[in-house]
């Protein structure tokens, strides 16, 4: 790819006159999505970073929100829960999604993968609320069509079962229910890119399927893996829907379970401070924001240069 | 030669290593089973269970059909509450989910090939930005927005709902990465010699090719203004205005299947709960049936949004 003021010049008069009227047209083309950024993408980050930093008189008031949210007993105890969620969410997606994918890339042919890619994909139709009800029901001993197991571990009635030790595991289910199958889907489309010969080559020295898959496959979509790692542990730290709907339901959550729940308490609670609610919500955009920007410029995974 | 030797040696394994190769696909085959299980069982309960009435759930085999008038009394149930509230719930569903899609489509498409295939200043920049907000959790943004929407005295409004479903960057990448790849830009070089607008060759040569794309953007744009809660959730707080999902968990907190204090003469127990997250689950499901193959693609060329 040359630089851009190099073709200019090697651009006869005539083509440069057209380029610069395809510029005109082309800030035409983009205006309706930039405008949409700027309307919702940049100015609420703008704004709740103006928030963050003030006070309900828009005084500057420096990192005393801040201050506010992190003395917050509520903060490190939802900080806590998210911790414990995402532990159990980040190993199930990373260790589960990847065996799967490999299995199917191994050892399950043709249309026959494309059917169970499907299977493990379908339940993102009831990602939100409709996924959250259907394990509450799962996990109901009154109704749950796995009741037995529940009684075997002591859980006779849904509120032993809803308990706060319980609690990230049983979101963490709910979240890889849902999500699973959109990172087999990709990771599998990782594992197809691997070149034949390379399989071939190794299958021919007569490397075992498990040695294929430990030492040749997975170190050669090491780089999807760890993408796949990132965004599923910046999506985790998001984690709302789940406790506030399991909350509401059975009032057996606490309210500010998730970081997220906090900022949404914070904002129409009791004693609500829209500034405090702006600072966490700063604090939590600043996690996303570093995770996508490392992701965007260091992973080699975004075409940002469209080919010539 | 060395193949066939190769070959030879290969099958004939020793009696050992061909039981490891046995024991290995019957673990294969149960992994995959198990989680075939886990996958679907809650979906084929889900599917069954607005058949039975609530006594039935707990008492009867899971997996039992129960019968299809249960499922017009628990219909019944349904509209009865708050007066039909369920119609205008997916009517308001509708408009947001459809709304924000045509916008998103309107913007999403011309930017991607704007990006793909002119050059402008500024267009590095906002390809990164556009990259940076794709990757990053929407979630984060909900509350600040709902800050930005209440100030510009918008809740209850529908805009307050399509117009940030519709801006959909990931949308403009999948875009920008079709038309990279699928148009080159000396056929453009070529039809501008010719004498065609720059306009005329979007409309002319650009959309005609853009069908596919057109129609995986649309998927993920569409399922993801269906699905979405939090968003809704805040600035629409009159019942009236409410899209499903939000109606979902106002039928979840009045009904007596979780909380013993919901209000049983509402009639909303669980065959009526499941029957309603059935009905808010077809359009999507429908949707993920029709669009199986290309989604598949789609998902690993755009890499990201599960």
């Amino acid at each position: 790819m040359t630089s851009g003021v190099e073709t200019l010049r090697q651009m006869p008069l005539r083509t440069k006159r057209v380029r610069e009227r395809s510029n005109r047209v082309s800030y035409l083309l983009i205006a309706g999505y930039v405008v949409l950024l700027l309307a919702f993408g940049v100015l609420p980050t703008a704004y709740a970073v103006g928030l963050a930093f003030t006070n309900d008189q828009w005084q500057f008031t420096g990192f005393g929100q801040f201050a506010v949210v992190i003395g917050d007993f509520r903060f490190v105890r939802s900080m806590l829960n998210l911790a414990g969620y995402i532990l159990i969410w980040l190993v199930a997606i990373v260790v589960l999604c990847v065996t799967l994918a490999v299995i199917l890339r191994n050892h399950v042919r043709g249309r026959m993968s494309v059917f169970w890619r499907f299977v493990f994909y379908l339940p993102g139709a009831l990602a939100g609320v409709a996924s959250t009800v259907v394990w509450m029901f799962m996990l109901s001993p009154k109704v749950s069509p796995v009741a037995p197991l529940l009684h075997a571990f002591g859980w006779t009635d849904f509120g032993k079962l809803v308990q706060p030790q319980n609690l990230p595991g049983i979101f963490a289910i709910m979240a890889f229910w849902v999500g699973a199958g959109g990172w087999i889907i990709i990771m599998y489309g990782a594992l197809n890119n691997v070149s034949d010969d390379v399989i071939e080559a190794a299958r021919l020295d007569g490397v075992s399927p498990w040695q294929m898959a430990i030492h040749i496959q997975i170190p050669m979509i090491r780089q999807w893996i760890v993408y796949m790692a990132i965004l599923a542990f910046a999506g985790g730290t998001q984690i709302f829907v789940e406790p506030q709907i399991l909350g509401s339901a059975s009032g057996l959550v606490d309210v500010t379970w998730s970081p997220n729940q906090l900022a949404y308490q914070f904002a129409f609670g009791a004693m609500s401070n829209s500034n405090a609610s702006a600072a966490l919500s700063v604090l939590l955009l600043a996690v996303g924001l570093v995770f996508a920007v490392i992701l965007v410029t260091r992973s080699g995974l975004f075409t940002t240069e469209a080919e010539d | 030669m060395q193949n066939s030797l190769d070959m030879a040696a290969v099958t004939r394994r020793p009696a050992s290593t061909r039981y490891a190769h046995l024991i290995g696909r019957g673990a294969v085959w149960a992994i995959l089973i198990a989680f075939a299980v886990f996958f679907v069982l809650p979906m084929v309960w889900l599917l069954l269970a607005p058949t039975k009435s609530a006594q039935s759930l707990e008492h009867d085999f899971p997996f039992a059909f129960g019968s299809l008038a249960r499922v017009a009394e628990a219909w019944q149930h349904l509209i009865g509450f708050q007066d039909g509230a369920i119609y205008r719930w997916f009517g308001n569903s509708a408009i947001y989910a459809f709304g924000g899609l045509a916008l998103t489509l309107i913007c999403s498409v011309p930017a991607g090939y704007a990006l793909a295939l002119t050059r402008f200043r500024g267009r590095k920049v906002l390809l990164m930005v556009t990259l940076i907000v794709m990757i990053m959790p929407a979630t984060t943004l909900v509350i600040p927005m709902f800050l930005e929407l209440s100030a510009m005295k918008l809740i209850g409004n529908p805009l307050a709902l399509i117009l940030p479903f519709a801006f959909f960057p990931f949308g403009v990448y999948l875009t920008f990465i079709y038309f990279s790849t699928s148009l080159q830009r000396s056929t453009l070089e070529a039809a501008r010699i010719d004498g065609a607008s720059e306009l005329q060759i979007f409309f002319k040569i650009a959309l005609p090719l853009a069908r596919p794309i057109i129609v995986l953007v649309a998927f993920f744009n569409f399922v993801g203004n269906w699905q979405n809660y939090f968003l809704p959730f805040l600035v629409m707080p009159a019942s009236g205005t409410q899209p499903i999902q939000v109606g979902l968990s106002q039928l979840l907190s009045s009904s007596t299947a979780f909380n013993p204090g919901g209000t049983a003469n509402l009639g909303i127990d669980a065959p009526e709960l499941t029957l309603a997250i059935l009905l808010a689950t077809v359009p999507v499901l429908v949707l993920f049936l029709f669009a199986q193959r290309s989604l598949v693609a789609g998902m690993f060329a755009g890499g990201t949004k599960g």
